[in-house]
């Protein structure tokens, strides 16, 4: 049996039924504990089940299981990847039960979340393992009835020989058909003829989610568990120089206090490694409350990083890193990043002769646009289960990059990975901030140290004040406009905290003449790290409030402008290796115009902005009706247009852009984390301010481009050009240009927003803010 | 020892006092359907019910619980037939989950005081439970939804 990517293999058992060439009979007692949670698979289920590829299994009364392949955080892959399997299995998608698969990067491939890439990634290795299992199954029936495997049909779990009459479910040769090797290169289905994918479907765990059953690792539960908590330093730039338990471990409930390093000093970290604090102080207890209690007795001494080196080896190969000493404080980041601005940057990308354009220019436009730091702030903060000996491991807990994060569990427990078990639980939420494991590394840590399973649990302060943040971000675009208009340079120069956002090959390069993209980066001991779609989540709101602008200047329609853009891209494109296919960038601004009735005379009533944006090679554009509602910005209605190719499960793919909208109006509103003197100065969801429900559009009309293309990625695309389409119709609503991110919190834009001193823009600093009114506090 | 009603059952713990109900619920009682998400009463995944009124467990303290009847996401239907649970379903509202439970107790009890909310109504009552994958359109489907089903069964 084949599958991609094997990376290493995993289990004896395991091992030897990928051995054995074909599908092997596994006893339901044997597989239970290499399941991610019996209870998942409850109670009453068959204990017979014949396995034909690694993603599926099926008992002899015909109940047919598919493994998801990869973690679960909100996307719905837990729904969308079996339906690709039921499709070209031919399963009956209402009696299919799916579970969680084990990590198993032999049978289930790289199991990776993020980059939007589970369903592009996963699309071609589930319709074989569904064709092949559909082939292998009709090869039993038609051995059986001794007829050829050509006369025989598949239909909704069912196989059926009309000549004979003869028919039989999946499940009467389900033992047979684990027999025989798994076919290669099976035709798999047409796309008209699928009907299972494009249908939609129901959250798998929907029942589960509103009755409250343990699915996320923050529920996970083992008998004898204690619950560990980690006292980080106050301050990035922070490290521990001594602390006093004594008070402390007298506490009710509390059994261990200690200090333990992340990492031995000339570790080499994985790319994902980050280290944010290395030297952790824990205490355990017997609950989180006892715990919490314990942590306010701890008399601690932090002392001043000095400069740490890091050796990394990620996606760049093996790298010496400095991480800086020093206690940054926001205003003077953004102080530093302005001026590390007017210094000369890497150039990523020139076409023509942009110099010449410039000094020819009838007019120059010139904007500086800034983002603060994010905090993901996932609803469910990190946390993780290990319980680790001197013979094996499992660790328990939401994790984005199993197949990231095991090889260095494996050095730092001392363990070779088969003897490490990774269950991964359901998320809650991910954004990007799983894909980083240090919490999973520290858990194993503390069970190894104190030899007992533990929960680790980050507090809310924990979690947002630990950093892997996104980055800080400032970029200045310039425009170069012929006597006549016409757009003759293009010159984006961009730099961040600790990295830039620019994406050097992506519209509008390739659409026009002279075009310059440079880059630059301040170090910082800031720990950064994605956070849905990374660098694009800026540079949409930048370049597309940039181009708005122009268009303005140029006395065009901004969609107009932009499609004019797209043309000349696609007619007669500037350069080399442009990333975006200007065809389909297009086609999601003609379908936003269509659905948004963007010239009709009825919707003038709202103050419009549009935008669009190509990333995780997906397309999409928004238009956001913008009104005053009791004074104040409000985005009633938006109109999205997506291209991710084929759509495995429509209602569930809106919901998702419903939400990456109200996310983008949310982090454009309000999103920002500041620091003072290295610590950061929102520590928690009562100083952080995320979109609530008062702030969510009434209305956010979705509607997907139909082109038949294998799917691209979804999680990410319709998030950053939110932010450009909220600027843009700030501007119609209020008459001020916004640069400066968040546009609507006083606290972080107003105070610390450097763009409008650079473009001598008027300021927005009479713009009303949005009241925080109080909920309904119980 | 602190007696507690949870879901029509009797618990007897022993803990401090000031042991808020969400941790008696998640890590003394192994009711994990109540979820921690910020510890300050700002976020609303931990919300239940007491004597009737929705409360953040994670600031409310257990001793305030004590012979009260208390109401979790475990508890709010039998067999996840509250008409909430089903409209959540029948909406497909989740992406995550995580928040949901809080958001759910939240709504019941916006349902029962307004059996047939505006969006207004919604938005007032919902805007203290936070949803970071941002499925608030489609609580306030569900929410309706819910109440056309009660409608309906009322009517029956």
């Amino acid at each position: 049996m084949e599958k991609q990517d094997a990376l290493h293999s995993r289990r004896s058992f395991l091992k030897s039924s990928l051995l054995s060439g074909g599908g092997l009979m596994i006893s339901f007692s044997a597989l239970a504990e290499f399941l991610p949670s019996k209870k998942l698979a409850g109670p009453g289920m068959p204990d017979q089940w014949f396995e034909l590829t690694g993603y599926i299994k099926i008992t002899p009364d015909n109940v047919i299981k598919i493994l998801n392949p990869n973690p679960e955080f909100g996307q719905n892959v837990m729904t969308s990847l079996p339906m690709i399997v039921a499709e070209e299995l031919e399963a009956d998608w209402k009696k299919v039960v799916v579970e969680m698969g084990p990590h198993d990067s032999v049978k289930l491939g790289s199991q990776f979340t993020g980059g939007s890439n589970s369903v592009r990634m996963y699309w071609k290795p589930l319709r074989d393992a569904g064709a092949a299992a559909r082939v292998m199954l009709t090869e039993a029936a038609a051995q059986t009835w001794n007829v050829p495997a050509a006369e025989i049909t598949a239909k909704s779990g069912m196989l059926y020989h009309e000549k004979s009459g003869k028919s039989g479910t999946y499940g009467e040769f389900a033992s047979k058909a684990a027999a025989i090797p798994v076919p290669k290169g099976v035709k798999l289905k047409e796309v008209k003829s699928f009907n299972v994918v494009g249908s939609s479907q129901k959250n798998v765990e929907g029942l589960k989610i509103v009755t409250g059953k343990p699915l996320f690792g923050l529920d996970y539960y083992k008998e004898g568990m204690k619950i560990a908590m980690i006292h980080h330093p106050p301050a990035f730039g922070m490290k521990l120089k001594s602390f006093d338990a004594s008070e402390a471990s007298k506490m009710p409930g509390i059994t261990d206090v200690f200090s333990l390093k992340l990492y031995e000093d000339g570790f080499e970290q994985a790319g994902f490694d980050t280290r944010t604090f290395n030297d952790i102080l824990v205490v355990v207890g017997k609950t989180t409350w006892d715990v919490m209690n314990a942590r306010k007795k701890l008399s601690v001494q932090w002392e001043p990083i000095a400069d740490t080196k890091e050796t990394i080896r990620g996606f760049r190969g093996k790298q010496e890193v400095v991480v800086p000493a020093g206690l940054e404080t926001t205003e003077s980041q953004y102080a530093k990043m302005q001026e590390r601005a007017k210094e000369p940057a890497t150039v990523l990308r020139k076409d023509g002769d942009p110099e010449t354009a410039f000094k020819n220019a009838a007019t120059i436009i010139e904007r500086t646009y800034t983002a603060p730091f994010l905090a993901h702030n996932t609803m469910e903060p990190m946390n993780f289960f290990a319980d680790v000996t001197d013979e094996k491991a499992l660790v328990v807990g939401p994790q984005q990059a199993p197949g990231w994060s095991e090889p260095t569990l494996a050095k730092l427990i001392g363990l070779p990975a088969e003897k490490i078990e990774i269950q991964m639980t359901r998320m809650g939420g991910g954004f990007g901030r799983r894909a980083y494991a240090h919490y999973m590394f520290e858990a194993a840590l503390i069970s190894k140290k104190i030899k007992a399973p533990v929960k680790l649990i980050y507090s809310r302060e924990d979690d947002m004040t630990y950093g892997i943040y996104r980055p800080m971000y400032i970029a200045t675009y310039r425009a170069a406009l012929d006597a006549n208009k016409n757009l003759i340079g293009f010159h984006v120069k961009g730099g961040g905290i600790p990295e830039h956002a620019i994406h050097a090959n992506r519209f509008p390069a390739g659409a026009v003449d002279n075009y310059l993209a440079e880059g630059w980066e301040l170090p910082s001991n800031i720990t950064i790290g994605a956070f849905r779609a990374p660098r694009s989540n800026f540079n949409a709101a930048a370049e597309q409030s940039f181009l708005d602008e122009l268009a303005e200047a140029m006395g065009k329609d901004p969609i107009d402008f932009r499609l004019e853009l797209l043309k000349r891209a696609k007619e007669n494109p500037v350069g080399k290796n442009n990333e975006y296919s200007a065809d389909r960038y297009a086609a999601v601004l003609e379908l936003v115009k269509e659905k948004s009735g963007w010239n009709k005379t009825e919707n003038k009533k709202y103050n419009r902005g549009v935008a669009a944006y190509f990333c995780h090679n997906s397309y999409a554009a928004h238009v956001v009706d913008m009104v005053k509602r009791d004074g104040q910005p409000y985005v009633e209605r938006v109109y999205s247009a997506i291209d991710c190719g084929i759509v495995i499960n429509p209602e569930s793919a809106k919901n998702m852009v419903m939400g990456a909208v109200v996310d983008g109006i949310g982090n454009s509103f309000y999103g920002g984390l500041t620091l003072k003197d290295g610590a950061p100065e929102q520590n928690n969801l009562n100083r952080y301010r995320i979109i609530r429900m008062r702030e969510a559009p009434q209305i956010v009309d979705v509607s997907f481009v139909e082109n038949g293309i294998d799917p691209t990625g979804l999680g990410e695309p319709p998030f950053p050009p939110v932010f450009g389409a909220v600027a843009n119709a700030v501007y119609k609503t209020t008459g001020k240009r916004v640069y400066n991110q968040p546009y609507f919190n006083s606290t972080i834009s107003e105070k610390f927003g450097v763009a409008e001193k650079n473009t001598k823009q008027q300021g927005d600093k009479k713009l009303p803010q949005p009241k925080i009114k109080k909920g309904r506090t119980p | 020892m602190i007696s507690l009603k949870i879901n029509q059952k009797q618990y007897d713990v022993d803990v401090n006092p000031d042991m808020p109900l969400l941790w008696v619920l998640r890590d003394v009682l192994q009711m994990p359907g109540t979820k921690y998400g910020c510890g300050v009463a700002s976020c609303g995944a931990c919300t239940v019910h007491l004597n009737g009124d929705a409360v953040r467990s994670c600031v409310t303290k257990i001793s305030r619980a004590a012979n009260q009847e208390v109401v979790t996401i475990e508890g709010l239907s039998p067999n996840g037939d509250h008409p909430l649970q089903k409209a959540w379903l029948e909406a497909d509202v989740p992406q995550c989950g995580y928040c949901q439970s809080g958001q759910i107790m939240s709504a019941a009890v916006l349902l029962r005081e307004k059996p047939d909310p505006t969006d207004q109504d919604i938005d007032d009552a919902m805007n203290g439970n936070l949803c970071r994958c941002g499925t608030y359109l489609l609580i306030r489907k569900a929410i309706h939804l819910a109440a056309d089903m009660q409608k309906q069964g009322a009517k029956i």
